[in-house]
C-alpha cells in the first residue's frame, strides 16, 4: 500500500478544478460467476443483458418511488455537487453527486421520457451501450451512500438511493462487485460477513475472558447462545478480532458485567452488518435481517442491542421492523414476528444501540469511571456517515450526535470537536464505507479520506487531538489503513467503547 | 392569430393539467418501501409538515448548500410568485382586493425576477463544475424564463399593448369563447412562451415542483422503530412466508 500517495491538503478549502476522466477504470474487481450465482443473480453478462437492464430499471421505478422522483426532480442547481468526498478528494467531475446520478438519469430520459425518446441531445439522454454500463460499474462503486449530498439538495435527493438502484440494476444482468456479493454469500452460509465459524468465535471469546481477567483481576464474561439472556448483542464480526474494533467488545461486556445484566452473543447470527443495504436488494436486506429476528427467538432473548457499526445501525434502526418486524406493530398474519413482539420487551426501544444502553445506565447511576485512565488522550469524535444522516438514538432528533459525546465526555476529560463543517449531519465519510472497504478500491478510499483527514490534522495542530472515536467498524478498518499514509499514527482511532473501557471501574457498585 | 393562439392555450393548458396530475398520481402511487428521511429528521408528522414549509417558503436546504445560488434561485421563484399574483387580474373581474394590493410590487417583482434568472444563468456559464453538469434544456429553460419576464417588462415600460383588449380575451377564452387580441409581436411573444413553459412542465425538470413533497428523504417522519412501516409489495413476502 505504500505506493499509494494521498492528495495534498488544501490550503484554503477552495472546490477543486475538475480532473475529467482522473478515476476512469479505477472501479472494483468484477464478480466471477460462483459468487454472483449463490445470490441468485445471473453469472455474467449475457447477450440479452441491455433490454434486461431497461426493464429492471423499470420495475425499480415503479417500487421506490424515491427513484422515481430523484429521477424527474433535480434541476442541476449545483448545490451538491461540491459536497462528495471522493469528488474532493479525486476532482473527477463524475464524482459530483448530481453527475454520478445524471450516469443514470440520462438512460432513465431516454427510455421512459417523452423529450428524451424525441430529442435526446437537448435533454441530456443517451442510449444504454455497453460504455454507459461499464461507466454505471466504475462510478457507482466509487460511492460510499453516506448521503451527504442528500442534506444540500433542496429535494433531498438521495445519491445513495440512485447508486443501490445501479448496483441493484447491474447485478440483475451478472455484473456485480466481487467484495459485496462474496460477502453476503458468507453470511448465508455461515453468519458472519468475515466467515468465521461458531466454534473459532467461541475459542476467541475464550481468550478475550482471559486477558481480561488478567488486565483487571475481574471474570468479565462473553458469552455465547445463552438461551434465557435478558440481551442479544449483535455486532459487526470485526469486533472478533480485528483491533482496534476489539477493544470497544470488551467495552461492551464491562458494561454489561458492572450492570449486572446477562447478555449473549449469538453464533448463528453473529453479524450486525448487512451487506444487502449495499447492493441494494430487498430480500438480501430481509433475509440477512431474518438472522436476527431467529436467533432472537431461540434464544428467548427480551432486549435486541447492537454493537458499533454506522451502515448497520442504519439498517437495524431504520429498516429492521420494516424487514422483520422487530419494533412495534408487526403483520397479525405473520407468526414470527408476532412471537417476537410478545417476546421483547416494550419499554425499551427495539432494537436499542450500544450507546443508548450505555447512556442510560450512565444515567441511572448504574456505572462509575475514573476519567484520569483517559488522560493520555485529548479526543475527538467522528460521526459516522450512515449514523448521522441515516439513523438516530435516544427517540429525539439529534439524539445519535448527543449520546456519543455526551458518553465520551461522561468516561474522558479532554474532548474537542472538529470544524462544524465536518461533523453533525455534514460529516464526511470515511472514505471506505457503501462496500468500498476492499484493497482493490484502495485508491479511491485514499482519496474520498481527504476532507476528514484535512479537519483531523487540523485539531491535531491546534488543539493535540491524538485519538478520533468513532462508533462504525467500517470507520476503525479503513482509518487503519489510510491514516498512516496520511501521516498519522494507526492507533490514532477507535471506539467509543474502547474509552468506555478505559475508564470503567469493575465491581464497585 | 388570436384564434390560432387560443388554440395553442387550450391545447398546452390541457397537457399541463393533465401531465402534471398523471405524474402526480404516479408518484403518490408509487410505494416508498423504507424509511428514509434525511437528518435533521423531525420525529412526528407535525415536524414534517414543518420541515417541508421551511424547503418551500426559504429554501432551507439551498442556503446550507450553496449561499449562491440560494439568493439567486429564492429572488426568481418569489418574484415569479408575486408577479403569478399579480396577472390574477386578466382573469378575475372583479379584480380581488389583495391583487388589485399587490399591483406595484408586482412589477418590481418583474425586475427582481430577472435579475434571479441572470445569476443563476452566470453561475450556469462561469462556474465550471455547473456547467459540465448542463443540459442543453438547462440553459433554453433559463432563457425561456428571461425570455417571459423580459417581454413583459417590455410590454410594462414601452409599448403597451390595450390591456382592457387582453383581459376580455382572457375572460373569453375562460368560457370558451375566443376573442380579439390586439396585435402587438411582443405580446404574442410573451404569452407564446408562458404557455409553452406549461406545455413542459410535466415532462421536464420543472417536476421538482411537485416533486418535493413527495420526496421520502424529506416527507417522512423519522419513527421506525415507533412505527412499523411497510410497502404493500413488501408486506406479501410476508404472507409468502
Ligand atoms: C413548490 C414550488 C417550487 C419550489 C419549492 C421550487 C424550488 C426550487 C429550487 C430550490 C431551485 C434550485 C435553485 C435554483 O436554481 O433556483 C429551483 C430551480 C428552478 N425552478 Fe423552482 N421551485 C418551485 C416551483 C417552480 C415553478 C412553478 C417553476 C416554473 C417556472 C420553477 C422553475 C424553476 C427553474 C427553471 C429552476 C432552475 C433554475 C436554473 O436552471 O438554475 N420552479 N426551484
Ligand atoms: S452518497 Fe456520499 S459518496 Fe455517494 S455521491 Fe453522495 S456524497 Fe458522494
Ligand atoms: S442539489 Fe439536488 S437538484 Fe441540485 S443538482 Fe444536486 S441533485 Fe440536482
Amino acid at each position: 500500500m505504500a505506493d499509494i500517495a494521498p492528495p495534498a491538503y488544501r490550503t484554503f478549502p477552495i472546490i477543486p478544478e475538475l480532473k475529467p476522466g482522473a478515476m476512469e477504470g479505477k472501479g472494483p474487481f468484477v464478480a466471477p460467476d460462483k459468487i454472483n450465482e449463490a445470490l441468485g443473480f445471473p453469472g455474467h453478462l449475457e447477450d440479452d443483458w441491455h433490454d434486461k437492464a431497461i426493464a429492471k430499471m423499470g420495475d425499480l421505478l415503479s417500487r421506490y418511488r424515491s427513484l422515481k422522483v430523484y429521477m424527474d426532480a433535480c434541476v442541476h442547481c449545483g448545490a451538491c455537487s461540491d459536497k462528495c468526498h471522493y469528488f474532493i478528494g479525486t476532482q473527477d467531475p463524475k464524482n459530483m453527486p448530481v453527475a454520478r446520478q445524471d450516469l443514470m438519469r440520462s438512460v432513465y430520459r431516454r427510455y421512459f421520457t417523452l423529450p428524451g425518446k424525441l430529442f435526446p441531445k437537448l435533454v441530456g439522454a443517451r442510449d444504454l451501450t455497453r460504455e454507459v454500463l461499464d461507466e454505471w460499474f466504475n462510478y457507482y462503486h466509487q460511492c460510499s451512500e453516506c448521503r451527504r449530498c442528500s442534506v444540500f439538495c433542496p429535494y433531498g435527493i438521495d445519491t445513495a438511493e440512485v447508486t443501490m438502484a445501479a448496483r441493484e440494476i447491474l447485478d440483475s444482468v451478472g455484473y456485480g462487485q466481487k467484495y459485496a456479493n462474496e460477502i453476503i454469500g458468507k453470511v448465508h452460509k455461515i453468519g458472519n460477513n468475515l466467515g468465521l465459524p461458531g466454534p473459532a468465535l467461541i475459542d476467541t471469546l475464550e481468550g478475550l475472558e482471559e486477558d481480561v481477567k488478567e488486565a483487571t483481576g475481574v471474570d468479565v464474561r462473553f458469552p455465547m447462545d445463552v438461551k434465557g439472556a435478558e440481551v442479544l448483542l449483535i455486532t459487526p464480526s470485526a469486533d472478533f478480532f480485528a483491533e482496534p474494533h476489539i477493544d470497544s467488545l470488551i467495552g461492551y461486556a464491562k458494561v454489561f458485567h458492572a450492570t449486572g445484566t446477562s447478555w449473549t452473543l449469538s453464533s448463528m447470527s453473529s453479524e450486525a452488518g448487512n451487506f444487502g443495504l449495499f447492493i441494494g436488494n430487498y430480500d438480501q436486506l430481509r433475509t440477512i435481517a431474518m438472522r436476527i429476528r431467529q436467533a432472537a427467538l431461540e434464544l428467548g432473548v427480551k432486549r435486541i442491542v447492537v454493537g458499533e457499526c454506522g451502515h448497520a445501525w442504519r439498517v437495524a434502526y431504520s429498516f429492521w421492523n420494516t424487514l422483520t418486524g422487530v419494533g412495534d406493530g408487526a403483520d397479525p398474519n405473520d407468526r414470527f414476528a408476532q412471537m417476537l413482539q410478545k417476546q421483547l420487551d416494550h419499554r425499551y426501544k427495539q432494537p436499542s444501540h450500544i450507546c443508548e444502553f450505555t447512556w442510560d445506565m450512565i444515567q441511572d447511576e448504574r456505572l462509575v469511571f475514573d476519567k484520569s485512565k483517559n488522560d493520555k488522550y485529548v479526543i475527538t469524535y467522528h460521526d459516522s456517515c450512515n449514523v448521522a444522516r441515516g439513523s438516530n438514538m435516544g427517540g429525539y432528533p439529534g439524539g445519535q450526535f448527543d449520546i456519543p459525546r455526551n458518553i465520551i465526555r461522561a468516561v474522558a476529560n479532554n474532548f474537542v470537536e472538529m470544524d462544524s463543517s465536518t461533523s453533525y449531519e455534514r460529516t464526511f465519510c470515511c472514505g471506505g464505507g457503501g462496500g468500498l472497504l476492499t484493497d482493490d478500491l484502495m485508491d479511491v478510499r485514499v482519496k474520498g479520506a481527504l476532507p476528514r483527514m484535512e479537519k483531523l490534522q487540523q485539531v491535531k495542530d491546534e488543539e493535540g487531538v491524538n485519538f478520533m472515536a468513532c462508533i462504525c467498524a467500517i470507520c476503525k478498518a479503513q482509518f487503519t489503513k489510510v491514516l498512516p499514509i496520511y501521516g498519522f499514527d494507526r492507533k490514532v482511532v477507535g471506539g467509543v467503547h474502547q474509552l468506555v473501557s478505559n475508564a470503567i471501574q469493575l465491581g464497585v457498585k | 392569430m388570436s384564434t390560432l393562439l387560443a388554440i395553442f392555450i387550450y391545447l398546452s393548458t390541457l397537457v399541463f393539467v393533465v401531465g402534471l396530475l398523471q405524474r402526480i398520481r404516479d408518484y403518490a402511487g408509487t410505494p416508498a418501501p423504507l424509511k428514509i428521511p434525511t437528518t435533521p429528521a423531525p420525529t412526528t408528522g407535525g415536524g414534517v409538515v414543518l420541515r417541508m414549509v421551511r424547503e418551500v417558503v426559504f429554501f432551507e436546504s439551498l442556503f446550507k448548500g450553496n449561499l449562491w445560488t440560494w439568493v439567486s434561485g429564492w429572488l426568481f421563484h418569489f418574484s415569479m410568485l408575486l408577479v403569478v399574483f399579480r396577472h390574477l387580474r386578466y382573469f378575475t373581474e372583479p379584480v380581488w382586493g389583495w391583487v388589485d394590493f399587490i399591483q406595484p410590487f408586482g412589477i418590481y417583482a418583474g425586475i427582481t425576477m430577472v435579475a434571479g434568472l441572470l445569476g443563476l444563468l452566470a453561475r450556469r456559464i462561469f462556474v465550471e463544475r455547473i456547467r459540465y453538469i448542463s443540459t442543453p434544456s438547462d440553459f433554453l429553460m433559463l432563457v425561456l424564463l428571461i425570455g417571459i419576464a423580459s417581454s413583459g417588462l417590455l410590454m410594462k415600460f414601452v409599448g403597451h399593448p390595450d390591456v382592457i383588449m387582453v383581459k376580455n380575451y382572457f375572460l373569453g377564452l375562460m368560457h370558451l369563447s375566443i376573442r380579439e387580441l390586439p396585435s402587438n409581436f411582443v405580446l404574442y411573444a410573451h404569452l407564446s412562451m408562458v404557455f409553452t413553459l406549461l406545455l413542459i412542465f410535466p415532462m421536464s425538470k420543472l417536476l421538482h415542483a411537485p416533486g418535493l413533497f413527495f420526496s421520502p428523504s424529506r416527507n417522512q417522519a423519522d419513527n421506525p422503530r415507533e412505527k412499523r412501516h411497510i410497502a404493500p409489495w413488501a408486506a406479501k413476502l410476508e404472507s409468502e412466508k
